[in-house]
């Protein structure tokens, strides 16, 4: 029972030899499906594929060549980004990978903390919180950037780097994501019998449970990853000074020189290239480990 | 358009949070200090370079007053002014602001600019009347130095002018006239576009149009988007673009930029800071354009308008009113402050004296065929005409791009765009309490 449970929920855990292989007939159908994904795959592969080849123009090459020809320009765009304002490009970088890998990190911890929490336990007022923590996942984060920055400014934090950090340790998607896979993941039963075995609550749940969690917390974290990487408006609104940056807002001064002065093109193009390539090498260093299905097998049925 | 968009949001929000304002705003103390010691202040800058201008002062005039200023680069536009807005909700505002002349009355209304006429009254003779009227709001108080301005001017191809046989337009008419001489010669090719992405374009015409979009009359605000002069000139470039003879696609996008880098346009009623647009834009198009005064609407008429500039500010968050209006003073009227923004960030400047000389002695590279740009640009500046903005041309603005947006993609009637355009405004002022005279 609970096995089905875990595959069901752990998003990789369907790919087992057994359903993979169809008869004949079945393959024939998946032509539609096939052909439906490659076309989303172009939709979506395309937008990428301008970036990275406008970032190999020049300026002068950027709109007079065919957009789709590579330009003679990326060594030199890079040696321009990297020499602009004595490469605060770099800081930038840096900033954002603080702000994100700290802050899903952090995020992470209290979304599974609080999610296994949620799950494990009945206590009094459970669903209500768990009611309140829906309509958060509801609340689109934009609409509360302003009184975060008033609030931070009562504690005399924003234009500091705790100020784009601490609003976006609580993530109510990532606690919600947690309890519906902690529920899913970690049977009664397995807590059950590390009670009976005498572990305390803490060791049940760094030992027992926390491992068996580990492909839906990765979600958790990548999930926050990228919405911290990509925020805008929150780092918009706390900071002032661009020492402390992240990319995005980095790039956006690039393109927001004023009315008269014209945006800096090729080192905003060959910026944001740049500035995706984390986000690819951390979904492929991290891909596996959503396979793992820890445990599974624990509690036969 | 994402840009649009997120603004709106940010707007969106300020007004969500507003009850939270009254919350952060207790607390916070008097402002005004004596001024004795090391002073440090910050500024909220976008011009590039600034910190390099900065770096001047802190090591000059700065250092013997022991006033220090620390630039803090933003990105421009109105998401600035509400950025600054947000801060001077929480009391944290920098102590120096650069600000758009048609963002200052938004920035006054929210009693965020200190009046530092005390401070900087004997400067107003360094710039023209009609660029120190803006940063007075037609009062006694003085809320801002001017630092650039944008006074507008024709640009064409010379090279394809001549070519295709066409004079240089004196008169709107013979604007009208040469677009249409030109499709008929060249059915690919458009002598401009009019774009509703760029509503400060359309409000720098207006302005030479003899338009006042808003005005005051005791505490009565007086909205006049939809005025005579404003209705001429949306009628005249709805004609052209219905008629087909101007394009209708937005300025400063890729294909924008294509089209003038191969001359599929030819013309670009632009501003004094064109030459850096148009070397990122056009650059295999060097040498072959030139300058001219915007085209009138009557003979006897020498009028233009204006397309961007701003000016510093001291904001009344700051604890340093005086230090800061000395910095803003220094920065837009001494020689070697003015040459070093002219050298560092590109800005044409506001100070009369520093328009022809320094960098302004020599034309812009771009233009290395036209020996005489400057002086003829600091002449066309002395025409530029009065403007009159109110406090919230950033939602004029928006309704601009939206109204006239439609308009010009369906190629339909800019006139109810128009209307659209002051009634959105005239709504807007209402909410916010102004009382606005019909």
């Amino acid at each position: 029972m609970s096995t089905l449970a875990v595959r069901k929920a752990a998003p990789a855990a369907g790919t087992t030899p057994g359903t993979a292989q169809g008869p004949p007939l079945r393959r024939r159908i998946a032509l539609i499906p096939t052909v439906t994904l490659l076309l989303g795959a172009i939709y979506t592969l395309l937008p990428v594929a301008w970036v990275v080849i406008a970032s190999t123009k020049s300026g002068h090459e950027l709109f007079s060549t065919f957009t789709f020809l590579p330009g003679t320009g990326f060594a030199d765009n890079l040696k321009d980004l990297d020499a602009y304002r004595d490469g605060v490009y770099w800081t930038w970088m840096g900033n954002s990978a603080l702000y994100a890998g700290l802050g899903a990190l952090l995020s992470t911890a209290v979304s599974a903390f609080s999610g296994y929490a949620l799950a494990t336990y009945r206590f009094k007022g459970r669903e209500t919180m768990f009611n309140v923590l829906l309509a958060g996942v509801l609340m689109p984060p934009v609409i509360l950037a302003i009184p975060q920055y008033l609030l931070l400014a009562k504690a005399d934090l924003t234009d500091s780097y705790l100020s784009v950090l601490l609003p976006q340790i609580l993530s109510p998607y990532g606690v919600y994501l947690a309890r519906i896979y902690a529920a899913a993941a970690v049977p009664a039963d397995v807590v059950e019998a590390g009670r009976m075995d005498g572990a305390s609550e803490w060791r049940i749940f760094t030992r027992i449970a926390l491992p068996m969690m580990i492909p839906g917390m990765v979600t958790v974290f990548l999930f926050q990853f990228v919405a911290i990487w990509n925020n805008f408006l929150l780092p918009y609104i706390m900071l002032s000074d661009d020492e402390r940056f992240p990319l995005t807002l980095g790039l956006y001064t690039l393109l927001e020189q004023g009315a008269n002065t014209p945006a800096l093109y090729t080192l905003v193009i060959t910026g944001a290239f740049l500035a995706v390539l984390p986000l690819i090498a951390l979904f492929l260093v991290i891909q596996r480990f959503w396979s793992l299905d820890l445990l599974s097998g624990a509690v036969k049925s | 358009m994402p840009h649009t968009k997120r603004r709106r949001l940010v707007t969106t929000a300020v007004a969500v949070s507003l009850g939270a304002t009254a919350l952060a705003a207790c607390g916070s103390e008097d402002g005004s200090k004596a001024e004795s010691g090391p002073v440090s202040l910050t500024y909220w800058t976008w011009t590039p370079g600034m910190d390099k201008v900065v770096d001047l002062w802190n090591k000059g005039p700065g250092k013997k007053d022991q006033i220090t200023v620390t630039v803090k680069k933003q990105a421009s536009g109105d998401t600035l002014v509400t950025k600054i807005l947000t801060a001077h909700k929480a009391k944290k505002a920098p102590d120096l602001v650069q600000a758009e002349y048609q963002a200052l009355p938004t920035l006054v209304s929210n009693d965020a600019l200190a009046d530092i006429s005390g401070e900087v009254g004997d400067v107003k003779d360094k710039f023209a009347e009609g660029v120190w009227q803006q940063t007075t709001l037609g009062t006694d108080a003085v809320y801002a130095v001017p630092q650039d301005i944008g006074p507008m001017m024709f640009y064409y191809r010379e090279d394809l002018f001549k070519q295709y046989g066409l004079k240089v337009p004196t008169t709107w008419e013979q604007f009208a006239e040469t677009a249409r001489r030109l499709k008929k010669k060249a059915p690919d090719k458009d002598l401009t576009t009019f774009s509703a992405n760029d509503s400060g374009l359309f409000a720098g015409l207006a302005q030479q149009a003899g338009a006042k979009w808003w005005t005051t009359s005791g505490d009565k605000w007086k909205v006049g988007i939809d005025d005579a002069a404003t209705q001429k000139v949306a009628r005249f470039w709805g004609g052209l673009v219905k008629e087909g003879v101007v394009d209708n696609q937005p300025m400063y996008t890729p294909s924008w930029n294509k089209a003038l880098n191969t001359g599929k346009q030819i013309a670009w009623v632009s501003a004094v800071w064109a030459p850096g647009t148009l070397n990122t834009a056009a650059p295999d198009t060097k040498g072959k354009w030139a300058m001219a005064p915007l085209p009138q609407w009557s003979l006897d008429q020498d009028v233009t308008g204006s397309w961007g500039g701003s000016s510093t500010a001291v904001t009344t968050d700051s604890a340093h009113k005086e230090a800061a209006a000395k910095f803003a003073t220094w920065l837009n009227t001494d020689h070697d402050a003015l040459n070093a923004l002219a050298k560092e960030g590109g800005i044409y400047p506001a100070s009369t004296s520093a328009q022809l000389s320094g960098a302004f002695s020599n034309p812009p590279a771009y233009f290395s065929n036209q020996a005489d740009f400057y002086t003829r640009a600091a002449g066309i500046a002395k025409t530029t005409a009065p403007s009159a903005w109110g406090p919230n041309v950033n939602v004029a603005y928006t309704s601009f791009k939206d109204a006239f947006g439609a308009a010009a993609k369906n190629k339909s009637d800019f006139a109810a765009a128009l209307k659209t355009m002051q009634d959105d405004t005239v709504a807007d002022m209402k909410k916010q309490g102004f009382e606005v005279s019909q």
